[in-house]
């Protein structure tokens, strides 16, 4: 399928996105969110997480990933939102973990002047969603 | 204490600059590789006024302020055992590099359930022409005080 012209039912292609530590200092650098949780493990375990765990809203953007790709203009998005169920455990390695994205078109509507499709939004890490209820508005092409 | 700023509207928070090379870098952190949010040409080209932030961009400002709210002693929050629950963006129009925006923080509403306080933070982004740019809330969970409040007379 194509951004085009999408309908209620079509799939999103699929993202498989790995992340590391490398990338959630990065993320700490660039957003401005230093707490200790998403880089520190000596703290992390401390306050009984497994490990350090990524940002939720790391994780919110790079799911956000599957509908920008889609659409190709990020300026098209015009909602989106998550809920942070299960954090995502990164561990001190080359390997990192990899988040699964999916996501399925659940509506085309006519809003005044633009149409709006609304997506539905999947992210897993082994086989255990991390996101909730996430859910991604975007503006097709005219 | 947090429950007395339910339904208030914080100061307006001084205005940001959308910078440049802060949406790239932004940009980069997350893996968006679309051009309009890197490439200055391809953004004009595309019918944008300048780079496009990615559509989470906003959270570099409005978490920030949230924070220095919450942080607040006279606030009463346990900031130490925050998580965050759920975020939600509604973009009036796409937020660009160059724009000056003023964020306005709403305090909407406070849950208490099983021993956590979930708040609901509405942060309202507006231009420098006091035109609406994009809406984020955030809920944010927190261990509840201790209940002597309820048998204390």
């Amino acid at each position: 399928m194509t951004a085009a012209a999408p309908g209620p039912g079509d799939a999103l292609p699929e993202l498989s996105l790995r992340l590391t530590r490398a990338d959630l200092v990065r993320y700490a650098g660039a957003s401005g969110d230093f707490n200790l949780i998403h880089w520190n493990e000596r703290f992390a375990v401390g306050v009984g997480l497994p490990n350090v765990i990524a940002h939720g809203m790391l994780t919110m953007a790079l799911a956000g990933l599957l509908v920008t790709r889609w659409i190709g203009d990020p300026g098209a998005v015009v909602g989106y939102a998550a809920r942070f169920t299960r954090p995502v455990v990164v561990p001190d390695d080359d390997e990192g973990v990899t988040l699964e994205v999916t996501g399925t078109v659940k509506a085309v509507d006519d809003e005044g002047d633009i149409r709006v499709a609304t997506v539905a939004i999947t992210a897993a890490v082994a086989g255990k969603t991390v996101l909730a209820r996430a859910t991604a508005r975007v503006r097709l092409p005219a | 204490m947090i429950a007395e700023y339910v339904g208030r509207t914080l100061p307006p928070a001084r205005p940001y600059l959308v910078g440049r090379e802060k949406v790239r870098e932004f940009a980069l952190a997350v893996g968006e590789g679309a051009s309009v949010c890197t490439d200055l040409d391809a953004a004009l080209a595309a019918g944008h006024p300048d780079l496009v932030a990615p559509p989470t961009f906003a959270v570099t400002f409005t978490i920030p302020l949230m924070e220095a709210f919450l942080r607040d002693p006279a606030v009463g929050w346990d900031y130490a055992h925050m998580v965050h629950g759920e975020q939600s963006f509604v973009l009036h129009r796409p937020l660009y590099a160059g724009d000056e925006v003023v964020t306005t923080l709403h305090v909407d509403e406070l849950r208490p359930r099983a021993g956590s306080l979930f708040l609901t933070l509405r942060a309202e982004v507006a231009d420098a022409a006091g035109e609406p740019v994009l809406t984020a809330v955030s809920l944010m969970v927190t261990a509840a005080p201790a209940q002597s409040a309820e048998v204390s007379t």
